[in-house]
């Protein structure tokens, strides 16, 4: 399949990026690893007259860890976060993430900032996000801004990030916790049927804190409070956890796809719910 | 929209090609430098058979335009062995009986070459685990693994007479 014809932008610095972005409008787009948007292209469902690629934008690279606080350049690779022994350490729910998505060559060309700013209801990085409580860097014409992830999301492929702004940097507070990212597909390579990122804290043998956020289970990625909220002081007893999984379940709506009817959907989100929650409170 | 000039070192050699930026990195490789080896198998990333190892990272190159590779150094399986003499991992694949059709199997020798620059001791699952992105419909994946895994024992059994 081949793409529409494009002008190919290669700009060294994020200046030279929003420059590009200004100019041309609604017709330029970024591109990242592109293991997104150019299948996306080849199948004529996004015609980009004017690609940038940020390849060679220094600055959207690398991770940082400096006084617990966690930044993350939107051009790291998968591959680059699983291989990242500080950040493993810091957020090893990043690390098991990572290690879901794609296939091995897919995670040395994707990366989180296109993960997370493509809008795709089916990738992982958003929820996760979520769960983290996770911050996007945004800049554009009129400066920077931050955004959280929470409130990022608005519907499939819709997001907070205005056309002219590019998402920079991802950072959050890291918490020692325990944590699970679970996930249901159907081969490798495929999008999550179902998945759940958990994290949760404990004070004495009670939960102080649980996070719970699920991915490709609506049209956007889904924080549950109230799975919080039933988890929180209690044991992870099998009451909590039923409570827990009918609230996250009640705060999700799946449609039916080649991946199955609504039914077998809300069946598997409430397997791989309650596995994330019970291996998180397992290591916490 | 105007064709560009695009540089890049092929199997160490260095090239220049001219290239519309809509040109997949596949096609350039196939049809503009006669490099037949990485096959065109699904061209939507996902049985892996147009994998080639750029800058260090193993790519599918029907998910890359030729103008994302300016600069770059690509190996493909070209690169690697030739008939007269194969590499280890080809000898191996040959060995084992790691292909039928061999249509999958220039991106898989790709593939696990990378594998074994980053893991050069992998228990099976790590091997299963990091060809994961490479579908073969002909062997079941069995005797690739075999052929993988005597690959890096070899390698490791010349590295070790080397020291």
């Amino acid at each position: 399949m081949i793409t529409s014809a494009f002008e190919y932008h290669r700009p060294s610095d994020l200046a030279g990026a929003l420059s590009v972005l200004e100019e041309h409008g609604d017709d330029a787009r970024v591109i990242a690893g592109g293991h997104s948007l150019i299948p996306m292209m080849k199948l004529r469902m996004a015609d980009v007259p004017h690609l940038i690629d940020l390849q060679d934008i220094a600055d959207l690279k690398g991770i940082t860890i400096t006084g617990g606080i966690v930044t993350i350049g939107a051009m790291t690779t998968q591959h680059e976060l699983i291989n990242n022994d500080a950040l493993a350490a810091a957020a090893p729910i990043i690390h098991e993430a990572s290690l879901q998505i794609a296939d091995p060559q897919v995670r040395y060309m994707g990366t989180i900032g296109g993960n997370v700013a493509n809008g795709d209801p089916g990738n992982d990085m958003p929820g996760l996000m979520q769960c983290l409580d996770a911050s996007f860097t945004l800049v554009g014409p009129d400066g920077t801004r931050s955004v959280k992830a929470r409130d990022f999301y608005e519907a499939a492929y819709m997001t907070e990030r205005e056309d002219g702004e590019i998402l920079t940097h991802i950072s959050f507070t890291a918490v020692e916790a325990g944590f699970a990212y679970e996930k249901q597909k159907r081969k490798i390579g495929d999008y999550a049927t179902a998945a759940c990122a958990v994290l949760i804290t404990k004070e004495g043998d009670k939960i102080s804190s649980a996070s719970v956020a699920m991915t490709n289970l609506s049209d956007v990625p889904v924080l549950s409070e109230a799975a919080g909220a039933a988890l929180f002081g209690t044991s992870c007893d099998a009451a909590a956890m039923k409570a827990a999984v009918a609230a996250a379940l009640e705060d999700i709506d799946p449609t039916e796809d080649n991946r199955g009817p609504v039914e077998f959907k809300m069946h598997v989100a409430g397997i791989i719910i309650s596995r994330a929650i019970a291996r998180a409170w397992s290591r916490a | 929209m105007t064709n560009q000039i695009v540089k890049m070192t092929v199997n160490g050699e260095k090239k220049e090609i001219l290239a519309e930026p809509r040109e997949l990195l596949i096609y350039v490789l196939r049809e503009k430098l006669g490099l037949t080896g990485p096959h065109v198998g699904c061209e939507t990333s996902h049985c892996g058979a147009c994998t080639v190892e750029i800058d260090g990272k193993s790519v599918k190159s029907c998910t890359m335009f030729a103008v994302q590779a300016e600069g770059a150094e690509i190996t493909t399986i070209e690169g690697l062995g030739t008939p007269d003499k194969l590499h280890v991992l080809q000898e191996n694949f040959k060995e084992h009986h790691g292909l039928q059709c061999g249509y999958c199997t220039p991106g898989m020798i790709t593939r696990a070459h990378r594998l074994l620059q980053e893991n050069p001791n992998p228990t099976e699952e790590e091997v299963r685990f990091g060809i994961a992105g490479n579908i073969c419909r002909c062997t079941g994946y069995q005797n690739i693994v075999k052929s993988i895994l005597s690959a890096a024992a070899e390698l490791n059994a010349a590295k070790e007479a080397a020291q």
